[in-house]
């Protein structure tokens, strides 16, 4: 039973990953930038999720609120602060990246106060029996349900539209996609709209199932998303899905078997540099 | 006098630590973020091992060889990861480095080590041995940036392929890099754990890695003489100003990005500008 348990609460551990680290996919995919502040806007979509729920008490406007205004400040980030300096060697948009990080943190904490904010009375708190006795908070089934469908969706969108064939000639090849007509410049401003909306989605559930909204929140998945991204190898979708899956899985098991050596976090990047050491390309590349 | 002896003390530990990742990423291109966990273990086994009795200043050449050691596993790992990946694992060792200690009651766990003996110096004795080191690590990158090892990093930096191709032994020079830069960052450490007399997981942080590269990357990358102004200002800054002292962190996450954003070389390249002096593209500037 105890071994179920751990493995359902892992699959939703891995969909706030997978939503995170989606977003952080594309962005590394188009323009090859490690892309750190993407959990700023995870933050931003958890306070402005907090901030429409205590005021409307409706949780569609809250996630619509929530991915509107990650989506949007995510295409601004793009604009003002990656856009310029693209030519640039990979590690400058990289710091530039973890400076705008910190520094939206810190924003977070003055702007909002550093103790957090929390939901008045948090919705979708109710527990469900599911068969053999095991149990999800109402929110939980609805994160693992949603996180599938919007990557359902994705991956419609990617292969079987116009719009999401254009994104892929891009990422394979910019300048060949540019000179047969598609935009390059609306192809990054749609993929930084959908990660950033994602990973403000995300920030909504996870602000409700802790039923708290601080500063920091973002730094841990920030760090986690990156080692996602790696182990599924750099810019490819579905192995940013498993490797989010599985991250969620030894994270739950090592913290059980292994929490007296080390802690969550370094079991999550122990697992990553192991993994990197046999397989340098990442889990699920191919080469 | 008190505080300016301590306000001195820390500015050369902060300039050595700067330094000593100056020699890896400024000069051999090989982005870290993970720089602050060999401060910490130079830190931790100094300071363990004067609690054990062994004289200070026996403590510092063994803080630099443990430091050292792990610098070239870490070296090793770095082999087999391309550019974009080394970020991530050196980020990861960092985590691992907290997340360890953290667990371990014989370190002082979460608590930290403190009541160790001192150093037997004195204030002013403490300051002039920290200012001194400082001196001599700037002479060693000096003289090793005019080196030929100096001038293989900078071709590593610029074009790992065209150095395999001109039959460098790239994977030595970077190894070496490794070496001599977490080295003297343990030594610094040692320094560290024994100006502030106690020393905790959360000194090592990200957070204290990030700052150290803003460091790097504020001064100009690759440029001795501006690391040492940019370490030198950063860390008095918090002190004189309490406004920066409050906002600290708002103020490093935007000088990072602000430099990125406008200019990419840091002061040296601001500097540079100015003067005209410049010939050759500048250290770092790869591709």
């Amino acid at each position: 039973m105890f071994f179920v348990e751990l493995i359902a609460q892992s699959l939703v551990q891995g969909s706030i990953y997978a939503l995170i680290a989606l977003g952080l996919t594309l962005v590394y995919g188009l323009l090859r930038i490690l892309h750190v502040a993407h959990a700023s806007l995870f933050t931003l979509g958890a306070y402005i999720g907090v901030l429409t729920y205590n005021a409307t008490g409706s949780m569609v406007l809250t996630l619509l609120a929530a991915m509107a205004v990650s989506g949007l400040s995510g295409v601004a980030m793009f604009r003002l602060a990656y856009q310029p300096i693209l030519k640039q060697p990979p590690h400058v948009a990289l710091i530039a990246s973890i400076g705008l990080f910190i520094a939206a943190e810190e924003c977070f904490r003055i702007i909002f106060g550093a103790s957090g904010l929390s939901f008045a009375n948090p919705p979708l708190q109710g527990q469900v029996q599911l068969f053999g006795g095991l149990q999800f908070k109402q929110a939980e089934l609805a994160v693992m349900g949603g996180t599938a469908l919007i990557i359902g969706m994705l991956g419609w969108l990617q292969t079987r539209t116009r719009i999401g064939v254009a994104c892929q000639a891009t990422v394979s090849d910019p300048q060949m996609a540019e000179s047969f007509g598609i935009r390059l410049t609306m192809v990054r401003d749609l993929n930084f709209l959908i990660g950033s909306a994602l990973a403000g989605f995300a920030g909504v559930w996870v602000a409700l199932l802790n039923n708290l909204v601080e500063p920091t929140m973002g730094s841990v998945p920030s760090y986690k998303a990156l080692a996602i991204i790696v182990l599924g190898g750099l810019g490819s979708v579905p192995g940013t899905l498993m490797a989010a899956l599985v991250l969620g899985l030894v994270e739950s098991f090592g913290t059980v078997y292994l929490g007296k050596v080390l802690d969550r976090n370094a079991i999550a990047f122990a697992f990553l540099i192991v993994v990197l050491m046999v397989r340098p390309q990442g889990l699920f590349a191919k080469r | 006098m008190d505080y300016e002896i301590s306000l001195i003390t820390t500015i050369g530990i902060t300039v050595m630590f700067a330094l000593s990742l100056n020699l890896i990423t400024g000069f051999c291109g090989q982005i870290s973020l993970g720089h602050a966990a060999f401060l910490g273990l130079g830190a931790y086994t100094s300071a363990m091992l004067c609690q054990a009795g062994m004289p200070f200043w026996l403590t510092l050449p063994l803080a630099m060889l443990v430091a050292g050691l792990l610098g070239v596993l870490v070296g090793l790992a770095s082999l087999r990861v391309r550019a974009d990946f080394l970020a991530i694992t050196t980020m990861g060792v960092g985590f691992i480095f907290i997340g360890v200690v953290r667990q371990q009651e014989w370190m002082g766990g979460e608590m930290g080590v403190t009541g160790f003996p001192g150093s037997g110096l004195g204030k002013t004795g403490f300051m002039a041995l920290c200012l001194a080191l400082a001196a001599l690590t700037a002479g060693l990158s000096l003289y090793i940036q005019r080196a030929w090892m100096g001038q293989v990093f900078k071709g590593i930096a610029e074009d790992e392929d065209t150095m395999r191709v001109l039959g460098i032994d790239v994977p030595r020079y970077k190894l070496a890099a490794f070496a001599i830069g977490t080295a003297l960052a343990g030594a610094a450490g040692g320094l560290y754990a024994q100006n502030l007399k106690f020393i905790g997981p959360d000194s090592f942080g990200f957070v204290e890695s990030v700052t150290v590269l803003s460091m790097v990357v504020v001064g100009g990358i690759g440029s001795v003489f501006w690391v040492v102004v940019a370490a030198a200002v950063l860390s008095a800054l918090p002190g004189w100003f309490q406004f920066i002292g409050d906002y600290k962190l708002l103020v490093y996450g935007g000088l990072l990005f602000t430099m990125m954003r406008f200019s990419p070389h840091g002061l040296a390249g601001i500097a540079a500008r100015f003067t005209k002096a410049r010939t050759a593209p500048m250290p770092g500037a790869s591709r």
